[in-house]
């Protein structure tokens, strides 16, 4: 029996699909054998980011209406042999998710797949509690800034209320993925600290992403970042998130924590 | 001058992470719909309306939450004539 993991925000733009595609591809790279699910219906983007939109033949509406196996609808990724997407239908609109349908798909991936991680849509309406409603765990994806800070606050509230979990009285596994950290601009206080976040949010930390061009670069060429640059600040970033996530206790580190000659003279004095 | 600017220009940080304290702190109240000042504000309004025909251009409704203590202030312009049609 696979986990199932909603990676949610309330709040678009943050970084949702970008970890989605990143945590699906290190867990695959590492072995594990995952299935990311967009149920962004409507405003599918998880194809794009991990490069299969060409081969997108079946979607997830597809499979719950019974026009497609969920076989046919699964695309095995060309890089790693055991990460598959599921992709959201691009032309039907989000009422075509039924709860029974969605309970359905997802009962079949738990049973083939160690991972099945569904990329929620951004706002608090149907798509977005569909998609956190068979979780195990939440990553709650949020930017060190007031708006999307709040908007995870209200989803942490609807994890705690609105899912099988919480109906069953049962507590919500959620973790906090801060993304487009700017350790740089933290520093001089112009950007909440990790510290704040974690306060203000209390749910424990699962890795801090770096702001970086490596993964803007990464979605230009269709490529989870673990997968176009595994080097890069953000993919270490986002293996370690992986290996927590598989409950590996690795102490969380700031990225780029690094500061050439300048930073060092004024950061410093800023701080 | 550029230089002190650089220096002096206040954090902003501290603000953001005040801001999401006190309004968290509400939001996380009225999740359940148990907003008092919110209510409090609805009723006085109502209440008032009974009596007289409210302009809203008249009434101003000013709502300060923060974190400790939460203030409230109605301001009602009562014309003369509505007040003797009600007397």
């Amino acid at each position: 029996m696979g986990k199932v993991i909603v990676v949610t925000s309330g709040k678009g733009g943050v970084g949702k699909t970008t970890s989605t595609a990143a945590l699906g591809a290190a867990l695959a790279q590492n072995g594990e054998k995952v299935v990311v699910v967009d149920f962004d219906v409507g405003l599918r983007n998880l194809d794009l980011v991990m490069g299969a939109e060409r081969r997108v033949v079946y979607d997830l509406v597809n499979v719950i209406q019974g026009e497609a196996k969920l076989t046919q609808a699964l695309i095995r990724d060309k890089r790693v042999e055991t990460l598959y997407l599921l992709p959201a239908s691009q032309t039907r609109d989000k009422d075509n998710l039924t709860p029974e349908g969605v309970e359905k798909v997802i009962t079949a991936l738990r049973n083939a797949f160690d991972w099945v991680i569904c990329d929620s849509p951004a706002g608090i309406e149907r798509g977005a509690t569909l998609a956190m409603r068979h979780a195990d765990v939440a990553i709650v994806v949020t930017n060190p800034e007031v708006s999307s800070v709040r908007d995870s606050d209200r989803i942490i509230g609807m994890l705690d209320s609105k899912t099988l979990k919480a109906e069953n009285g049962e507590q919500m596994e959620k973790h906090l993925l801060l993304t487009r950290y700017d350790p740089a601009r933290a520093e001089r206080g112009d950007m909440l600290k990790v510290d704040d976040v974690l306060e203000i949010l209390s749910i424990p930390l699962l890795g801090i992403i770096p702001e970086s061009m490596d993964v803007l670069r990464a979605s230009n060429v269709g490529a989870p970042v673990t997968l176009a640059d595994g080097r890069s600040a953000p993919a270490m970033a986002y293996f370690d998130a992986a290996r927590r996530l598989k409950g590996e206790i690795l102490p969380v580190t700031i990225p780029g924590e690094k500061r050439g000659f300048f930073g060092k003279i004024f950061g410093r004095k800023a701080a | 001058m550029n230089l002190f600017r650089l220096f002096s220009r206040s954090q902003s940080a501290p603000a953001a992470r005040e801001r999401l304290q006190v309004l968290l702190a509400h939001e996380r109240a009225s999740a359940g719909d148990s907003d008092l000042v919110t209510k409090l504000r609805d009723e006085i309004l109502l209440a008032i309306a009974k009596h007289m025909q409210i302009d809203s251009e008249k009434v101003s409704v000013k709502l300060e939450r923060g974190l400790q203590v939460s203030t409230l202030v109605v301001d009602v312009e009562i014309p003369f004539d509505a007040a003797r049609k009600a007397a």
